[in-house]
């Protein structure tokens, strides 16, 4: 049997077939996949991550599950077209404790990935509850309802618990007061000192949906956009110098 | 199922008469498969693209190793390429950015072509930073200002566009903000709700909303006393205040009586960030510039304590230039 013929051995027997399979795609997997879980630099080491707080996450949740990410994307690439429209390039750290990601391609909506900040709390308010009263030919759907909907989260401890497990670091403090600095965080007359001190003094502690007296979806909505993007200092001179000398990516 | 494969190769071969091409031997009820050849070509083509990828792997970054993966041997990185484009896109411009970063902004309307250069850039800061509460071309939404028209808030020539732009309107943390506050008639007691029914007659008699009434006379007093301070005694309203004029057609917040009884109940006063905290000087003057010539800009006339002569005598040359 010449070379060109041995490949009719491994058609004809089927055993020999899912093994030979199983070796190539596990070769592939090797190279593709498995260097992800050592190799460092493909998270960088920055300053200023840390977890959502129980109101951002609880706003998260609703974002992903009206399904906010269909069309907009929170991952900013580093393209000069991109930069100049959206602010900095988006670091793979900015989504390190981000369960599931946000990252996509597909973009109906324009990408989100820095827009904590970028408006202010009524612009968002007034945007959700009719985009096209300020951005007339948006063709996004109407949140309205999330104003009046009360933010019913069953068990925000549970929630961050089974973050943690998947690699987000919640303190065991953090987890014990999540209920509770879920509903402090939208009400500027509470007292929220236990949370600063918890998520740090960067924390955005107001009300959110210009109700005060209630703690609706709304809230925590506009809570997460407005921390999107705005943890990490990445203007900074010397993060910069780091990011544009470094090579391999 | 009858194993030809047996025999040596191209034993158990027969030549297809109809297309003169070797079956590859085997056959199931009397169906057999040609073996045509890959053509030339194409095969050419795919081991063209194996040498390419290893030519690939040793100039870019690619496999992974033990602590990082390969640089390649071309040093690239998406990231220093996007350093790059921005600092070939930056040195285009660098003459513009110079100019303008020297021109003080009052100045400006005497060189038209920076002002041109100027009022350009501006329309792309203005897509980018702007149109999301002033709207697309500028032409503002309820509670937004308009800015193609000459009804200012705070004032529409280069210098009052420029410290708008630059310190925001009710910024907390930014001493130079434009700032006021109407008084919540309604709300916090100081007007009845008999009375602010008289004061928004009154207040649509301004602009010919209404005919005038009774309702409008007793509102006009009541005008005289609480809102003339602010919006003048004929209602024209003062920049210094940020109080806009109620005497033409053109409302901020709607001109019905629902709206503007609204607005004398719980008083209304919009924000805008201090862009002097987020843009660079030089794209604050070219949306200064853009903003400007989109209608409504005035001519910049400096103030009689202005210690500046060059200022004033240059203004007054415009003013005379324009005339």
């Amino acid at each position: 049997m010449s070379m060109t013929e041995k490949h009719k051995k491994l058609e004809k027997n089927v055993t020999l077939l899912a093994v030979a399979a199983f070796a190539a795609v596990t070769v592939g997997g090797l190279v593709e996949i498995a260097p992800l879980f050592w190799i460092d630099n493909t998270i960088e080491k920055v300053d200023g991550m840390r977890p959502y707080t129980p109101l951002e996450q609880a706003g998260r949740d609703i974002y992903v599950r009206e399904g906010c990410y269909v069309c907009h994307s929170q991952m900013i690439r580093p393209f000069r077209d991109e930069v100049e429209r959206y602010g900095h390039y988006s670091l793979a750290a900015e989504s390190m404790y981000d369960h599931p990601f946000q990252w996509g391609s597909k973009r109906t909506g324009p990408d989100l990935a820095r827009v904590g900040g970028r408006y202010s709390d009524e612009w968002h308010v007034q945007h959700l509850e009719n985009p096209q009263s300020v951005v007339p030919e948006s063709v996004m759907p109407q949140y309205g309802f999330l104003a009046e909907s009360p933010l019913k989260v069953q068990d925000m401890a549970a929630n961050l618990t089974a973050l943690s497990r998947v690699g987000v670091p919640y303190t065991d403090a953090q987890i014990a007061h999540a209920d509770a600095d879920m509903k402090v965080q939208a009400n500027p007359d509470a007292d929220t000192g236990g949370l600063t001190e918890r998520y740090g003094e960067q924390v955005n502690l107001r009300d959110f949906d210009g109700k005060p007296a209630k703690l609706t979806e709304m809230d925590a909505l506009v809570a997460y956009l407005q921390v999107l993007g705005t943890m990490v200092d990445v203007n900074a001179a010397a993060a910069q110098e780091d990011l544009a000398t470094e090579k391999g990516r | 199922m009858v194993d030809t494969d047996n025999t040596p190769a191209s034993a158990g071969r027969r030549l297809d008469e109809a297309t003169n091409t070797e079956t590859v031997g085997h056959e199931w009820d009397g169906i057999e498969e040609l073996d045509t050849p890959l053509p030339r070509w194409w095969l050419w083509i795919f081991y063209a693209t194996i040498v390419f990828s290893i030519g690939y792997v040793i100039a870019y970054p690619a496999l992974p190793m033990i602590s990082k993966g390969t640089e390649g041997v071309l040093g690239w990185s998406s990231r220093s390429d996007l350093t790059d484009d921005l600092k070939a896109a930056d040195a285009k411009r660098s003459q513009v950015v110079a100019a303008l970063a020297g021109m003080p902004i009052e100045r400006l309307e005497t060189d038209s072509k920076l002002m041109r250069a100027a009022v350009s850039g501006g329309e792309a800061a203005f897509k980018v930073n702007c149109v999301q509460c002033h709207g697309a071309r500028a032409a503002g939404l309820p509670g937004y200002p308009n800015l193609n028209d000459d009804d200012w808030l705070w004032g529409g020539d280069l210098k009052a566009i420029h410290q708008t732009l630059q310190h925001g309107i009710r910024q907390p943390g930014d001493d130079q903000t434009r700032f006021s506050q109407m008084p919540a008639f309604g709300r916090d007691g100081i007007l009845t709700g008999a009375e602010i029914a008289d004061v928004t007659s009154f207040v649509r008699t301004l602009s010919g909303l209404e005919p005038k009434s009774a309702a409008s006379q007793r509102g006009g007093a009541l005008f005289e006393a609480n809102c003339a301070v602010c919006h003048g005694a004929t209602g024209t309203g003062m920049r210094e205040f940020g109080a806009p004029n109620l005497a033409d057609a053109i409302w901020l917040y709607g001109g019905s009586r629902d709206d503007i009884t609204a607005t004398i109940t719980t008083a209304r006063y919009g924000q805008m960030p201090a862009w002097g905290q987020r843009l660079d000087p030089v794209t604050i003057k070219m949306l200064t510039a853009y903003v400007h010539s989109l209608g409504g800009g005035e001519n910049f006339v400096a103030v009689a304590k202005a210690a500046d002569k060059d200022a004033s005598q240059d203004a007054n040359g415009l003013d005379d230039a324009t005339d």
